[in-house]
């Protein structure tokens, strides 16, 4: 054994390796990403990794090959899951044979998701158990005892991290070598694996039936459990429960427990900690899980216990939960003394804000200036999507005026052209996202003979997620090198009659190329080609000579990072420039070089 | 040892091998550490933060606020943002150096850090480093992140020893690089011993 201080990905990572995962797929997500990224340095022989071309389809490799008695892991953001969700609802009903995890990674803020959706009640909703770990070294332990529940019951599972336990660094001790797990290979059983009416009908009552008995297993599962004694319990989950042990432990005798796995909701554990029990308060984040649980359980044992939380306004309905909140709700519940505060800082003066932008360099830029500058003074309708360029919304360049979910922004513009025909409907996709779930809006259009303009902003790369590869960069996560896909073809292939590749970075080309599709009915392609500044090596530096007159032109229309004011006068900053020279193509005396 | 470090600045300066280089180097002490660090679209431009909490009774993996022993700023702002999580007792170490928001040269704000750096002052023990001509030798301002370690090990506040810091450093920073960032380091060293004697 040797100590690896990793982070709450790589230790789900490891966690699975450890458990001899053989087939591994996902789609690169926020805060889910790394663990498929930490497996690819662990290659093994009979290990297949793969960033799936969407969470669906990661779903379903996983789990024919778990029908055949692998190990399987699927990873995705929470978001992710919904994408997932139509194979696992059903795959819920068949099972499996290996050992299936899907992880869900929740992100309570939220700090970079589009919705607070709550995993564990996922889990309920599909009638799945569910793991919800509570720090890094326990997702460690937690995902391998998920791998044995997988196959004990024969169900797939899920596992639910957040983003404070996924993004957490701590130490954990992982095996000098891994081996993978072995199988028996697929075998026919249409009566097991076709899903029919009559056979979802049976699971589900078998279902029903198996549910309480995990509930019963999960109650003498280790990380279920509590201490201490008295009259008010504390019931936590996830993260939570860490935050909890926190502030608690000035106060070592009060009770407190955790619930590691809220569905199917270990009922025995939790009536045993409510023995004596008076009040309850629930720590959790997301929704109010553990909290109903509590309420049907004491309502069906009819007993006298308060329970406190969201329901009840004691703990913050959404958000993210903190040290600080806990230590305060857990303050205000035990009637201890506060956590104390700090300093005093109520004079603090008003600090600067950071919002998020593009890069200074970014194509994605070079791209929406070119669409905005081209449209300019026609009714226009700009519909975005998933990716860094949903910062393509922040001023000046606004120029995105809906965002909903990944690949929504094409079908989105063919809904705005129905209802206002007169205006011109834009949507922007980027490359991965495009392969995601960009391609079936595509032929949305073409069939139903929409008026649209897809700029796909191909940069080379998932860039939002940390640059993993996708099916048009012509590189795959076992390390093959393999032909690219071609955004081009893709949409020749379809029907697109009017296909224009463009480099964002040369203006006056790009503006023609939007002006030129503008004009034509029926659905036109623009692919923006460039690549990421992150996976590019800069062209150089920009100058500005004496000729500026500074009308500051370039910094109103651009907004770029590295386009700055000393003195009142403009200049570039050179640790942030990387020559791409929009500036220069804006400025109206010719002074950027 | 029980200590909460929490490292902060704008994306992009190098928090995250600061605290990696703490980390490791407790860890290779036989130390129990934990970590976390600002992730996504936040690092954009944007405040960033490190968490670094070493010993057996750290569960949470944020700091709670009033608890840091020792703020390592890399930006007055941030620096001030952030002292909500320090002790009554603690210390901040601080980049002279502000850095303006993206934004800024879009919406003048006239932020300079002198605002800052005065409250951090009349706030709590604090020892501002002027980044600029520390760093001078060395042509970039990224060398900052050893260089703020040197200092807090100089002073004699990081709980961990120079020579365990330098040879996480040996370990964890590449062969190219490795001589500036010593000197670096060294450079934060002597700013920090002189800080201590006062």
């Amino acid at each position: 054994m040797k100590r690896e201080y990793v982070m709450g990905n790589g230790a789900i990572a490891l966690g699975a390796l450890a458990a001899g995962v053989n087939v591994v797929s996902g789609y690169p997500g926020t805060p889910s990403s790394e663990i498929i990224e930490t497996i690819s340095k662990y290659p093994q022989q009979g290990l297949h990794l793969e960033w799936s071309v969407n969470e669906k389809a990661a779903m379903e490799v996983a789990a024919s090959a778990a029908y055949a008695g692998a190990r399987t892991l699927v990873t995705m953001k929470q978001v992710g899951l919904n994408v997932a969700s139509d194979p696992l609802m059903s795959l819920a009903y068949v099972g499996v044979k290996g050992g299936m995890v899907i992880v869900a990674a929740d992100d309570p803020g939220p700090i970079s998701s589009q919705t607070e959706q709550d995993t564990r009640m996922f889990a309920q909703y599909c009638r799945i158990p569910v793991f919800d770990p509570s720090s890094p070294e326990e997702a460690y332990r937690m995902i391998q005892d998920a791998f044995v529940y997988s196959e004990k019951y024969h169900t797939p599972v899920l596992f639910r991290p957040t983003t404070r336990i996924c993004h957490a660094y701590a130490s954990i001790e992982v095996p000098e070598q891994f081996g993978v797990h072995t199988y028996e290979g697929f075998v026919k059983d249409s009566g097991r694996w076709v899903i029919f009416p009559r056979l979802s009908y049976a699971n589900h009552a078998m279902i029903e039936k198996r549910n309480p008995q995990i509930g019963k297993d999960f109650s003498s599962y280790a990380p279920n459990h509590f201490t201490g004694k008295g009259p008010k319990a504390v019931f936590a989950s996830g993260v939570s429960y860490a935050y909890a042990k926190e502030y608690l432990k000035q106060y070592p005798d009060i009770r407190l427990c955790q619930i590691a796995t809220p569905h199917p909701f270990p009922e025995q554990l939790a009536l045993a900690c409510l023995e004596g029990v008076e009040e309850v308060l629930c720590i959790e984040e997301l929704s109010p899980y553990v909290e109903t649980q509590l309420l049907q359980l004491i309502g069906a044992h009819q007993l006298s216990v308060r329970v406190y939380g969201k329901l009840t306004g004691h703990a913050a309905s959404s958000g993210e939960n903190s040290a600080d909140s806990v230590a305060q709700a857990l303050s205000g519940f035990l009637g201890t003394a506060p956590a104390d505060a700090g300093l005093d800082l109520s004079d603090m003066p008003a600090l600067p804000l950071r919002p998020p932008v593009l890069c200074a360099g970014c194509p994605h830029r070079a791209s929406f200036y070119a669409v905005k500058k081209a449209m300019q003074g026609k009714k226009s309708y700009f519909c975005g999507d998933i990716g860094c360029y949903t910062l393509g919304n922040a001023m000046p360049l606004d120029m995105v005026d809906t965002c909903l979910c990944m690949g929504a922004g094409i079908t989105m513009a063919q809904g705005l052209h129905w209802v206002d025909p007169q205006a011109s409907c834009f949507a922007f996709v980027g490359d991965s996202t495009f392969f995601a779930s960009g391609m079936t809006g595509v032929v949305n259009a073409l069939y139903n003979e929409a008026d649209m303009t897809l700029c796909v902003l191909d940069n080379s790369t998932t860039a939002m997620t940390g640059h993993q590869p996708h099916p048009g960069t012509g590189r795959n996560m076992m390390g093959n090198v393999v032909d690219k896909i071609s955004i081009e073809n893709t949409l020749a292939g379809m029907g697109v009659k009017k296909i224009l590749t463009v480099d964002p970075l040369n203006l006056d080309a790009a503006v023609t190329a939007v002006q030129e599709c503008a004009a034509e009915p029926g659905v036109k392609a623009i692919i923006f080609q460039s690549p990421c500044i992150a996976i590019s090596k800069p062209t150089g530096k920009m100058q500005i000579s004496e000729k500026c007159i500074q009308c500051k032109k370039c910094i109103r229309e651009t907004g770029c990072p590295a386009l700055i004011t000393i003195d009142g006068k403009v200049s570039i900053d050179e640790s942030l420039c990387t020559g791409c020279g929009l500036c220069s193509q804006i400025c109206p005396v010719g002074a950027i070089q | 040892m029980n200590k909460d470090i929490l490292i902060c600045g704008v994306g992009g300066q190098g928090t995250v091998l600061a605290s990696k280089l703490i980390a490791s180097a407790a860890t290779s002490c036989g130390e129990t550490v934990h970590s976390a660090e600002t992730i996504g679209m936040a690092q954009r431009g944007g405040s960033v933060t490190s968490h670094v909490r070493i010993g057996r009774e750290a569960f949470s993996p944020l700091i709670p606020s009033g608890s840091a022993d020792l703020v390592l700023a890399f930006e007055p702002a941030e620096a001030v943002r952030n002292l909500r999580y320090l002790k009554t007792d603690g210390m901040v170490l601080c980049s002279s150096v502000p850095v303006k928001p993206t934004t800024e040269s879009l919406s003048d704000t006239g932020y300079d850090g002198t605002e800052m750096l005065a409250y951090l002052q009349g706030k709590c023990r604090c020892l501002i480093i002027d980044a600029q001509s520390l760093c001078a030798p060395f042509g970039s301002s990224q060398y900052f992140n050893v260089a703020i370690l040197g200092a807090a090990v100089g002073a004699g506040v990081l709980g961990l020893d120079a020579e365990s810091m330098l040879q996480e450093m040996e370990r964890k920073i590449p062969a190219k690089f490795i001589e500036n960032n010593i000197a670096a380091f060294r450079a934060g060293m002597q700013i920090g011993e002189a800080y201590g004697i006062k």
